[in-house]
């Protein structure tokens, strides 16, 4: 076990190593680097396959002493959840970047070291059992995802979503280190063993402070609503494969911070966290999928969602603390492993949706839907793996998605239990939206697969598309299996995803989730049932039995095969089918006030209407949160840098005169304290 | 009996559908003062589909094909779910009334996906419709069988039914009363009626479902709108054992289940008289009108809930 955990470990800086050892071979190197990464991704699944079978943590302290204490490596059954969800993906991702990385890319050797970097760095946050090396090693996740983030580097946009990346995630880590600090002036050090040990000890204005420092540092790396602007142009820019990784894992190491803080180290739990942090998810998720809706660039669609996948997590762990803080645990349990649950089940379906976009830019070289069209006659597999991700991704019940967001679902009902009209009312409510924002999720992946796989090709180089090479339809297999097997054996995940809730809660697994590891899943009280593995199966059947009475049908009728119906008018154009933009339209009537939608039209002409010699339309939404939050900080921010500029003349007199001043301000402070 | 009952309420579900949107029509036709169309023609029409030679558009991919496959198994997957003649249903392990809330949104994405897949305008623009109206519905929707699933505390759908229909009727009118207008709105909106949309219309700027099936004939064309008849008598379903009275409904003996099977009938039939009767004196809304309307079965859900709030409790 402990050969298998740190041999990972070395195939990762092996696999960093490799590209700038290797010779001139550019592609033999990548392909030796992503391998690399590939075989270690193997050894971690292995790792968290075992601690989840034996149940037993396992420990691992680095010889000899450090200042900021020992790098101890800790795998026990949270971190094995999360090291299952990167290790699983970047399995995958890792064969898929054999294919993508083949023909077009000059850095590609560069990409492998920054790929084994970016992987290892995720393996370490997750597993560091001590603040300083988590915060260290989070500050590489930061730096590597960056390097991803501006690998196109002479393009203007990559630049600028670099800056943005690299601005709010280093603002997220300041309050991630105030929080950690404070943790550590209540505990003496910096493991996390003693962080939880004195959670006890924590004054309760000091928990609080730490909870929202800790909810803003976290929360900003999730991409939870308002910290979230930066989300949609980095994963926008990085290449898919990598994208696949921020989108399926590295946001996801937020939630495993902060499933730390809230449950470990800082003691008994306020029910106003729980509130607090519904209100940011049921934000996230609404907003988050009302904006993927107006995207027509396949990957910020993505992005968008994204957020919105994380307000479903969000939903999950704000419910628990709410029922974990009224003594409910069996329910705190229950809402738990449904964000557990959906944070696994968003890698798998998010991150074959990212290989997917990525399958599609390398085959057509465009992002933009409303070039796009047609291409499941071009790209039959890629089509049907993506198809696979978006019916999962949309909650609809055959696969993954369906079970988590079922589960989030359940227990926000249950939460009509409380006391107090004000909880009771709340939690309806919240269903409610939730429901609604599952359906517009259904409605913007109709159009994702809709308008990008369907009708007919919007451009010649959508027409001329080629289907992606085997390792690249093998990595999305992979993936679409692992969305059928998550939820056929949805039942079994939800109860190993129990036995993890339980290290958090004090509670058994079996009075969070009363069905245990069977196929049926069920919620505390006989409340809430659902089977997954027979919804699965009667969608297998009833269909094949059909199809196979179409097949006998058709046999006897006559098929024709014709052009569409074009009402008599002849001359219907690949242009004159819906595009990406007008399949949204209504939603941008119908939400104006959230869009506040421009649309300009411009005409030239020489001298008179009918003489039109050129013709402009354009049509945008107003970025609501850039423009009324992030537009006036940044101004404020730099209004204040020009008056603190005022101070500072050149002259070294002055400057000297300053430090002493300071100097003396500092003694006395300390004297007088 | 107990599995030949759940067998015969799934086929008696399967076999009225045509027969109650004929209804709908004969309503609409005699206020018109014409005679409408005979009982048997709604099965004719049905069966006349499935004979049919077919045309397919040459754009078509295999989800074009799948289609009218899929929607028709996942309908009658959520058919087979819901209480209807006192049976229990035949997919009732399958799960709760999420499960079937999803079953149907499942046949709902493939339909607006194959609309999408000829590439015709008329496609997207029904897809794309279809869509929007459906997603403002959910919420409403969600909420209302929430509402009734606190006030039945259980949330499985033939827990909830044989519930209600063993409450005294006029018990709960403060919180029946906005679920049933929420819950008829959001039926209306689902199965495509006016003032929604207009089954008989093939205008494009009032087309919704119809847009989406254009391309659609012989035996698929039938799947689909057997498909759609069958989604709406769920909804009439739904409506008719959660909200209207009625002696309690079993299936022990022949005699017992030929009574459910006319009580039933005689339930979904008074509904779709409603149903009728707000046909024939609402005009079609105009699109952008409807997020106006099903903003009113949210209103009216809100206030069901909140009434069973105030004055129920959970034991």
């Amino acid at each position: 076990m402990k050969t298998l955990f740190l041999l990972q470990f070395i195939f990762y800086i092996f696999g960093a190593l490799i590209p700038a050892l290797s010779g001139k071979n550019t592609r033999l190197a990548s392909a030796a680097s992503h391998l690399a990464a590939g075989i270690g991704s193997m050894l971690g699944l292995a790792c968290a396959l075992f601690v989840f079978a034996s149940g037993i943590p396992f420990e691992w302290v680095f010889p000899g002493e450090g200042v900021f204490g020992n790098l101890t490596l800790r795998l026990d059954r949270l971190s094995a959840v999360f090291l299952f969800i990167l290790s699983a993906l970047s399995a995958a991702v890792s064969i898929y970047a054999v294919g993508y990385l083949k023909d077009h890319h000059r850095d590609a050797r560069f990409l492998g070291f920054v790929y084994n970097s970016f992987i290892c760095s995720m393996a370490l946050v997750i597993t560091a059992a001590n603040a300083f090396y988590f915060l260290l090693s989070w500050e590489v996740m930061a730096l590597t995802s960056y390097m991803f983030v501006v690998m196109e580097h002479e393009q203007k946009e990559s630049r600028r979503a670099g800056l943005l990346y690299f601005v709010m995630t280093h603002l997220g880590t300041a309050f991630l280190m105030i929080a950690f600090l404070a943790l550590f002036l209540n505990a003496g050090s910096f493991e996390f063993r003693d962080f939880q040990a004195s959670a006890s000890a924590l004054a309760p204005a000091w928990k609080n402070a730490v909870f929202v420092c800790a909810l803003i540092g976290l929360g900003t790396k999730a991409g939870m609503i308002p910290l979230h602007i930066w989300l949609p142009e980095a994963h926008t820019q990085a290449p898919s494969h990598a994208s696949a990784l921020m989108s399926g894992v590295m946001i996801k190491t937020a939630i495993y911070a902060l499933l730390r803080f809230l449950f470990q180290f800082l003691g008994e739990i306020e029910a106003w966290w729980g509130g607090v942090i519904l209100c940011a998810g049921i934000l996230s998720a609404l907003i988050g999928i009302l904006y993927a809706l107006m995207e027509h660039d396949l990957k910020r669609l993505l992005a968008y969602s994204s957020i919105e996948n994380m307000g479903i997590v969000f939903l999950g762990i704000g419910s628990s603390l709410f029922f974990a803080a009224s003594g409910r645990t069996a329910w705190a349990g229950f809402a738990l492993i449904a964000a557990l649950f959906h944070s696994v089940n968003h890698a798998f379906f998010k991150g074959l949706l990212f290989l997917g976009a990525g399958s599609v830019f390398s085959a057509v070289h465009c992002r933009d839907m409303e070039r796009l069209g047609g291409l499941i006659h071009r790209m039959p597999a890629t089509a049907a793996f993506f198809l696979t991700g978006c019916v999962a991704i949309s909650a609809l019940p055959p696969l993954n998605g369906f079970v988590s967001e079922w589960m989030t679902l359940i227990a926000l009902f249950a939460g009509m239990q409380f006391q107090g009209l004000a909880a009771r009312f709340f939690f309806p409510i919240l269903a409610s939206l939730f429901g609604f924002a599952g359906a517009l999720a259904a409605m913007c992946f109709v159009k994702a697969f809709g308008i990008t796989f369907l009708g007919s090709p919007r451009s010649s180089e959508a027409a001329q598309a080629r289907e992606s090479d085997g390792w690249m339809k093998a990595a999305m297999a992979v993936l679409s299996a692992g969305c059928v097997l998550l939820s056929a054996g949805a039942g079994w995940t939800a109860g190993i995803l129990s036995r993890v809730a339980a290290d958090l809660l004090e509670g058994a697994p079996a009075d969070f989730l009363p069905s245990g590891q069977s196929v049926c899943v069920s919620g505390p009280a006989e409340m809430g049932r659902f089977m997954p593995a027979a919804g699965l199966g009667l969608l297998a059947v009833l269909p094949i039995s059909l199809w196979i009475w179409r097949r006998l049908r058709l046999k006897q009728l006559k098929v024709r095969t014709g052009p569409n119906w074009d009402c008599g008018f002849s001359r219907i154009t690949d242009r004159m089918q819906y595009s990406a933009t007008g399949y949204s339209k209504p939603l941008r009537r119908i939400f104006s006030f959230l869009y506040q939608p421009l649309r300009r039209v411009e005409v030239e002409d020489e001298g008179h209407v009918l003489l039109r010699t050129a013709q402009r339309f354009e049509s945008r939404i107003r970025p609501l949160f850039e423009e009324v939050l992030y537009r006036p900080l940044a101004r404020w921010i730099i209004g204040l840098s020009e008056k603190a500029r005022q101070i500072q003349t050149g002259h070294i007199q002055l400057y000297l005169s300053y430090i002493l001043l300071t100097t003396i301000i500092l003694v006395l402070v300390v004297r007088l304290l | 009996m107990n599995l030949a009952g759940s067998l015969l309420q799934g086929l008696v579900l399967l076999a009225v559908a045509p027969a109650s949107g004929w209804f709908i029509k004969k309503m609409k036709a005699a206020s018109q003062n014409r005679r409408g169309p005979s009982l048997v023609q709604a099965y004719a029409d049905l069966g006349k589909l499935f004979r049919k030679n077919m045309v397919i558009s040459d754009q078509a991919s295999w989800i074009f094909h799948a289609m009218p496959i899929v929607l028709f198994c996942s309908t009658v997957i959520a058919a087979w779910m819901i209480p209807a003649i006192g049976a229990e249903p035949l997919f009732g392990f399958l799960g709760d009334l999420v499960v079937f809330v999803y079953f149907l949104a499942l046949g709902k994405f493939f339909l607006a996906l194959a609309a999408l897949d000829t590439g015709t305008t008329f496609g997207g623009m029904g897809s794309s419709r279809e869509m929007t109206l459906g997603s403002l519905a959910e919420p409403a929707f969600l909420l209302t069988l929430f509402a009734l699933a606190y006030r039945t505390q259980t949330l499985s759908l033939s827990g909830m039914a044989s519930r209600l229909s063993a409450e005294a009727p006029l018990d709960g009118l403060y919180f029946m009363v906005p679920a049933f207008g929420a819950m008829l709105i959001v039926a209306i909106a689902e199965s495509g009626r006016i003032p929604v949309d207009n089954p008989s219309t093939h205008l494009e700027l009032t087309m919704i479902h119809e847009a989406m099936v254009l391309e659609y004939s012989g035996p698929y064309l039938a799947l689909i709108e057997w498909a759609h008849q069958i989604k709406q008598l769920i909804f009439l379903t739904l409506l008719a054992n959660f909200f209207i009275p009625s002696p309690a409904l079993s299936v022990a003996s022949p005699a017992a289940a030929l009574l459910a099977v006319l009580i039933f009938a005689a339930k979904v039939l008074s509904l779709a008289l409603l149903v009728g009767w707000i046909e024939i004196h609402c005009a079609k809304l105009r699109l952008f009108r409807v997020p106006d309307l099903l903003g009113v079965a949210y209103a009216l859900a809100i206030l069901s809930m909140l009434g069973q709030l105030m004055m129920g409790s959970w034991q």
